[in-house]
């Protein structure tokens, strides 16, 4: 019986060389393993054994069976990995075919950009504030230190409705609005669209978008203007960006700037699209007006505060290298997909 | 305002500053300059020189060779040009010259004989006829014969000068002049600055022997100065003159104009010159025009005044509209003898007012609109009697009428220096404020530490201002960089906001690209909306100056903004579109009042789209946003729509939108040919959604059962889960549509529809027995109330 045993485990080595496939290792299983089994009728006749002889073949039989069964499995195994490197070697695709992608839709460069500058502001404790297009005569102008017989109230200028209502040709009538309903502390940025009696061409449009800021306090300073739109730049274009103040005049406000800031391709050495200069002009600015202050029931004695605003279009032309205006309305869609 | 550099040598110290140092201090300190322009920067080495003597070429019959004198010797030079005599003084391009279009002169051989260079023609030297001011005769320019010999042509021409190009603002009058910016450089610089009291002589006659002046408003004529020339004659002007008023940009005409033209450019005072033969009574008579009142300018328009101009008139008509241009009936005229200089400073409003009525903006008007020094009329005119005097052009009648008008007293402003470092952030000591002011012609009172502004500077009004005055002439560059301090505020975007922007990365992330439209529109795109003639829509917000009619309404829908975009794209070849929009309208109140301005969110699409993908894009929509309540009812009365694909779109019974197959005549209209979808909500509904919350999971299995039902055609089936749901009660989990089927083994006008529902409780399984009681409801009540048979 012993030697049968160990022709049983020899034949089974001899024979799991000799397999090469899972259903050839099955019947090789069933024929020694099985119910009625070579290994299993061999156990079977163990009753016939004397009972000294009983534990000893039973240990060897114990251990030809885990023999088996070890070396089954790992020729299984061996097998079952050595088909599925086959399998996948036929399943080989080409993966430089495009992509199955659900498609999404683009938001508009401008709505891309002003979002940007929302955010930046938003991290510098400003609230968005908003106010109508269609605009009393008293905060587009009035109230803005704009008298009835200011130049920029030309017609040329200026969409009239009716006599004391206009579209709105800057943002700036949000401020008014802000600081009649609101106390100072007053931080808010104002972006919206306004109107100018402009022809439409590559670098003008009857309506366009400013974005508009306002602060309020008391103790507010020029430094504090210079740093605030200082440290916006560098958020917007880049850690080397610099800036330079010039004086200007805005009737709303006093001092008054224009900030310029180094030519983003020549950085400041001068070249075509800075005109040579070195700087390119991005936004009007200045102290608010105290006038302005005291029309929306703030005491200039007590409180200053600076305003600016900037044209989103420019802004956006500029980061992009689009050259003409009319491209953010007309809304082609081999325009759009480009931001 | 363009200006000479060499100008401002007249009045300040110019030494030793370069053109780009100047542009960058002046643009800082608040004189913006636009460019500095070298006119002569094209021609070099290119001189005067003297025909000595002309020898015929051996070779050429065209060629002559001439000996010609350059100052420095005498030089050989071969040309072709016709007009050449011995004697005459002409332009001569040396060798290793350049001429303007980067031409370069060599000098060489022409037919074997050596040439040291070239005679220039005017053409040659960049130089048009109307800059000479004649015709030429052809061929090489001739010059005077008293031009000195080895001169820099640049010279000659005047062009040998850096030229600013000023960009004033309009609160600056002032610097509308040479004096002012003059001025200005002065005390960028801290350099000294003077203006010379202008010298000349009277004769004995007077002024009001021959001309009497009346100003009869003097709220609008607020100075009016006038003198007299008499023994006038009329000429051209002198070289220095006409080159200076080129280099500025002015064209010369004759002396007594040119006069005029250089007073304003150097003292930004306006003036105008009469002759006096066409002044009837002698008389100047300063008064408000009649309405209806004619008159015929300078450049021969005839204009109709109203009695809110005014004029300057003699004793029987108007001769000039004040402040604007003089009237043709009395301009100075070549035999004019005697001539009455009007030096005036009048209401910059007002001037504004009738230039712009008269259509007539002049040098002149554009100068008095921004409001004119009344101190200024006096120098002005006197440094015009100096010229007449220096170009001899005429004789000095003794005396001046000057007559003043009604002006605001001078403000004194407060003065606080703690105050105005503590506004700017700066720490300027009291000395040098008070030092920059007094450069600038401020009266500095240091006992009482007031401030009073110089009267040619109307734009100081308030202590903000002379802040401005003290931090540009200190420098804006050195000012510091702080941070805001003070109270913290918090910086966050409103709920209106967040759902705006919530709204927007749903419809892009579903493929939706987002749109900028105008928001005006033509009242003509109501007929291409199909909409009827008496639609209330129709009534907009006009705009009663508009470019034109095409954007001379703001609009009251968005769909014809999208139609249009949906057009273009169609009409450059794009296969498909999804596109949305939130933008406003504008819906008009009362008169005398603001509109309603709504925003609006506005879905459009074409190519490889229906129905149901539109409509999928809103459902998605609402379930992100979480607005519940939205139901969709078919709706064929919208013109705009195909009327048995449409829907209005309802929350909670209130219509907020309509979602549809656009018609196919709007379509024709905005000349797309393919089925196009829209849908226009209001984002009013968008705002309020439901809070999230969480349900537990469900640990009880759900029980599915399929139902398949013929019903009639027309039923929709909002209408059968709606039966259903009432019947279910709350073991029903969910109703999924997942076929509907017309066709073979379906009866005429019949649908098969197919739903799978799923029931579920929270607490237990569910029996077989719970489940068919529910389900048997359920075909019963679609039975009942739908007319459903079951399949």
């Amino acid at each position: 019986m012993k030697e049968k045993l160990q022709q049983i485990k020899t034949e089974v080595t001899d024979l799991l060389a000799k397999t090469n496939d899972l259903e050839g290792l099955e019947q090789l299983r069933i024929r020694f393993l099985g119910k009625k089994g070579e290994l299993t009728a061999v156990l079977k006749g163990m009753g016939q054994l004397s009972a000294e002889e009983r534990p000893v073949i039973g240990a060897l039989a114990n251990e030809v069976r885990s023999y088996l069964e070890q070396e089954i499995d790992s020729r299984k195994e061996e097998l079952s990995a050595k088909m599925q490197e086959e399998k996948l070697k036929k399943e080989v695709i080409d993966v430089t075919m495009p992509g199955k992608k659900q498609e999404l839709g683009k938001l508009h460069p401008l709505t891309q950009v002003l979002d940007e500058i929302k955010n930046i502001f938003v991290g510098l404790g400003f609230q968005i504030a908003e106010g109508p297009e269609v605009e009393y005569d008293y905060y587009n102008f009035e109230a803005l230190n704009i008298p009835k017989n200011h130049p920029a109230r030309d017609t040329q200028d200026t969409f009239y409705i009716e006599d004391n209502i206009v579209l709105r040709t800057q943002t700036s009538p949000m401020q008014v609005r802000v600081m009649e309903k609101q106390k100072p502390p007053i931080r808010i940025l104002a972006p919206g669209r306004v109107y100018r009696s402009d022809a439409v061409d590559a670098t003008h449009s009857p309506v366009f978008h400013q974005v508009e800021g306002l602060v309020v306090d008391k103790g507010v300073t020029m430094a504090d203007l210079k740093g605030t739109l200082e440290a916006f730049i560098k958020e917007l274009y880049g850690a080397d960006a610099k800036v330079r103040f010039r004086p200007h005049h805005f009737p709303f406000t006093e001092p008054s700037a224009e900030m310029d800031v180094s030519c983003f391709v020549c950085g400041g050495e001068g070249c075509r699209v800075c005109k040579g200069e070195g700087w390119i002009e991005i936004l009007g600015c200045g102290m608010v007006h105290p006038k302005v202050l005291a029309n929306c029931g703030i005491d200039p004695e007590e409180y200053s505060g600076f305003a600016f605003g900037l044209g989103l279009e420019r802004v956006v032309m500029r980061r992009y290298g689009i050259d003409d205006l009319r491209l953010f309305f007309e809304n082609d869609l081999r325009f759009l997909g480009q931001f | 305002m363009k200006v000479p550099m060499s100008w401002f040598e007249d009045y300040t110290d110019m030494s030793g500053i370069t053109p780009k140092e100047y542009a960058h201090a002046l643009t800082m300190s608040g004189s913006m300059v636009e460019g500095i322009e070298n006119l002569g920067e094209e021609i070099q080495n290119v001189v005067t020189g003297k025909i000595l003597e002309i020898t015929p070429h051996q070779d050429s019959d065209h060629l002559v060779i001439c000996q010609v004198d350059v100052g420095e010797g005498v030089i050989q030079i071969v040309t072709g040009a016709p007009n050449v005599k011995v004697g005459q003084i002409v332009p001569v391009a040396k060798h290793q010259s350049k001429l303007p279009g980067g031409v370069v002169i060599k000098k060489g051989k022409l037919r074997g004989v050596e040439s040291n260079g070239m005679l220039c023609s005017h053409d040659e030297l960049g130089i048009t006829e109307a800059e000479l001011g004649y015709t030429p005769e052809y061929g090489i320019l001739v010059l005077p014969e008293d031009t000195e010999i080895g001169m820099d042509i640049r010279d000659y021409f005047g062009l040998n000068e850096d030229v600013v190009e000023f960009e004033i603002t309009s609160n600056r009058p002032d610097c509308f002049s040479v004096i002012g910016l003059a001025r200005e450089t002065a005390v960028t610089f801290h350099r000294p600055f003077a203006v010379k009291k202008p010298t000349f002589t009277e004769n004995n006659e007077k002024i009001t022997d021959s001309l009497s002046v009346e100003v009869q408003n003097p709220d609008k004529c607020l100075r009016y100065t006038a003198r007299m020339v008499k023994n006038v004659k009329i000429g051209p002007s002198p070289k220095w003159l006409s080159t200076r008023l080129k280099a500025a940009g002015v064209r010369s005409i004759n002396n007594i104009v040119d006069i005029t033209n250089y007073i304003m450019l150097e003292y930004g005072q306006p003036m105008h010159a009469f002759d006096l033969r066409d002044l009837d009574g002698q008389k100047i008579v300063v008064r408000d025009a009649k309405d209806g009142e004619k008159i015929q300018t300078l450049d021969e328009q005839e204009h109709i005044l109203s009695a809110q101009d005014l004029v300057i008139a003699d004793a029987s008509r108007a001769v000039a509209i004040a402040g604007v241009m003089g009237g043709f009936n009395s301009e100075v005229k070549p035999d004019t003898t005697t001539i009455v200089f009007e030096s005036a400073t009048f209401d910059g409003a007002s001037v504004r007012l009738t230039a712009q009525r008269a259509g007539l903006r002049t040098e002149a008007s554009s100068r008095y609109e921004k409001g004119l020094d009344v101190n200024n009329t006096v120098p002005a005119i006197e440094r015009a009697c100096q010229l007449v005097e220096e170009l001899g052009c005429g004789e000095i009648v003794g005396g001046v009428i000057d007559i003043k008008g009604n002006t605001k007293p001078q403000t004194v402003h407060q003065f606080r220096p703690e105050k105005i470092n503590a506004f700017l952030g700066t720490d300027i000591p009291t000395e040098t404020m008070i030092s920059y002011l007094k450069e600038l012609e401020f009266e500095v009172d240091e006992q009482k530490m007031t401030v009073i502004a110089p009267t040619f500077r109307p734009d100081i009004e308030s202590e903000a201002d002379i802040a401005e005055e003290i931090a540009r002439i200190y420098g804006y560059d050195k000012i510091p960089t702080t941070l805001l301090s003070g109270t913290a505020t918090t910086g966050k975007f409103s709920k209106k906001q967040m759902r705006e922007n919530l709204a927007k990365s749903i419809l892009t992330a579903q493929g939706l690209s987002e749109l900028c439209t105008y928001t005006f529109t033509s009242p003509t795109i109501y007929d291409k909306l199909c909409f009827s003639a008496d639609c209330p829509l129709r009534k907009n917000i006009v705009i009663t100056n508009p470019l034109g009619e095409d954007t001379s309404v703001m609009r009251a829908t968005t769909l014809a903004s999208m139609m249009q975009i949906l057009s273009h794209n169609y009409n450059h070849r794009a296969e498909s579109a999804k596109l949305f929009e939130i933008g406003k309208i504008y819906i008009p109140t009362e008169p005398g009042k603001l509109p309603d301005e709504s925003l609006m969110v506005t879905l459009g699409m074409y190519g490889g789209v229906d129905f149901y993908d539109i409509k999928g894009v809103l459902e998605e929509l609402f379930a992100a946003m979480r607005i519940d309540g939205i139901r969709y009812v078919a709706s064929g009365d919208h013109p705009s729509f195909h009327p048995g694909r449409t829907a209005k779109i309802m929350m909670n019974g209130q219509e907020i939108g309509i979602v549809g197959e656009v018609h196919p005549t709007v379509c024709k209209n905005f000349e797309v040919e393919t089925a196009c979808y829209m849908a226009e909500i209001s984002f009013e509904a968008l705002i309020d959604g439901t809070e999230a919350s969480y349900t537990q999971l469900p640990r009880f299995p759900a029980v599915t059962r399929d139902i398949a039902m013929l019903v009639d055609k027309t039923v929709p089936v909002a209408d059968l889960e709606e039966t259903m749901v009432k019947a279910a009660g709350k073991l029903l989990e969910n109703i999924k549509l997942f076929d509907v089927y017309e066709g073979a083994q379906i009866p005429e006008g019949k649908k098969s529809v197919a739903y799978a529902i799923s029931f579920r409780a929270s607490d237990r399984s569910l029996t077989g027995e719970e489940v068919n009681e529910v389900f048997d409801k359920i075909l019963k009540k679609l039975e009942k109330e739908c007319g459903a048979q079951l399949r």
